[in-house]
């Protein structure tokens, strides 16, 4: 029984790392990623970085586009991130405002690879729109 | 009894793992990651042995309880296979892999031996237990294991954002699956309702986020691993 309980609370801190540590991986790859001018105007966004609050909006536009199928464990895993970062922050921002600080800036990277995951979906659809016209042809 | 979200997870988690094979040899990796394919072969044959051994002697059976739990954890096993072949790529250039090979082998042994010893005390329902026991006990090797990797891809300044994810990746499986059956050793009263929903859904992450990584990410992309840890300013 103790051996149980000290591997579960063990497990339990290691995932909440590396869940983390992944999720900033993937939001970190996707900085880099360069967003092409379409996107900007699909989401009604002229600057060059996204608000925080831009996420969930940007999700639903992914939502409309034809699914890829590869991509959609990695937006489940940022969503849920995003998430945890809504929880940190709101209990962050009245006592540790440093904390509250990073996660604004942490939920701007998510908001930003859901622009980028928009980005590569609206090139597929484009793809299979320009794939079945030749089909036609 | 399995409802349709349980076979839709089966199902997923199949084409999953086939996926990651498919990925791996069209973007012409399958060698570089062989021992990653071959545990994805033999996941996705586990998940159709399963399949028909639930169709041909139904859930509750013991035969399909046995087939589970220990294709199970010949599938750990060979998942450390995995996690040899990460630290290999890890310390490739240290010319480590004898050493590597051989502790990853101790580590399995000490592990199998420990779950043997602890289960010895309650020999009425040794096989059941055994493999609850035995599960827990090697993921949580496992989590150990992917911890200490983890703690060299940092320290050796690991760029490699392929690495990286793939490692990232096994964590969260090894931490979710060892946290599972912890908690099904403390509280097996939540498995039918809760517990036995994590370890389809977990089987079903590595996959997708393995497929993800070798498909979108490129062999020579690199990230910086001090970006990922969390610093609050």
């Amino acid at each position: 029984m103790m051996m149980a309980a000290i591997i579960c609370v063990f497990s339990v801190a290691a995932f909440l790392q590396f869940f983390i540590w992944h999720c900033r991986s993937i939001l970190a790859s996707s900085r880099r990623v360069e967003l092409s001018e379409r996107v900007r105007e699909v989401a009604g966004v002229e600057s060059r970085n996204f608000n925080a609050e831009d996420f969930h909006r940007l999700l639903q536009l992914v939502r409309l586009c034809p699914e890829r199928g590869d991509d959609r464990g990695e937006i489940r895993a940022v969503g849920t991130y995003y998430g945890l970062l809504n929880v940190i922050g709101r209990i962050a921002r009245q006592t540790v405002p440093p904390i509250a600080a990073w996660t604004e800036q942490e939920r701007e990277s998510c908001s930003y690879f859901a622009a980028v995951a928009l980005d590569r979906r609206i090139s597929y659809s484009r793809d299979l729109f320009t794939q079945q016209i030749a089909d036609r042809l | 009894m399995l409802g349709p979200i349980d076979y839709l997870l089966w199902c997923l988690g199949f084409f999953l793992e086939a996926s990651v094979v498919v990925c791996a040899l069209y973007r012409k990796d399958f060698l570089k990651y062989l021992s990653l394919c071959i545990y994805m072969v033999c996941a996705a044959s586990v998940n159709l042995g399963q399949f028909i051994c639930l169709e041909k002697y139904g859930f509750g059976s013991t035969q399909y309880l046995y087939c589970y739990y220990y294709t199970e954890s010949i599938l750990t096993i060979a998942m450390f296979c995995v996690v040899i072949q990460l630290y290999q790529y890890v310390f490739v250039e240290m010319s480590a892999s004898r050493y590597i090979r051989s502790a990853g082998a101790l580590l399995l042994l000490v592990t199998a031996i420990v779950s043997y010893a602890v289960v010895r005390e309650n020999q009425n329902h040794l096989t059941s237990r055994f493999v609850v026991e035995l599960g827990q006990n090697l993921h949580f090797s496992g989590v150990v294991l992917t911890y200490l990797l983890w703690g060299a891809v940092l320290k050796l300044r690991e760029t490699r954002t392929r690495l990286i994810q793939l490692v990232l990746a096994l964590g969260v499986y090894f931490s979710a699956t060892a946290g599972v059956y912890a908690l099904r050793n403390l509280f097996p009263v939540l498995q039918p309702s809760l517990l036995r929903w994590v370890p389809p859904m977990v089987g079903v992450w590595l996959p997708l986020a393995w497929a993800y990584t070798l498909y979108y990410v490129p062999e020579d992309a690199r990230l910086a691993t001090a970006r990922l840890m969390v610093r609050a300013r």
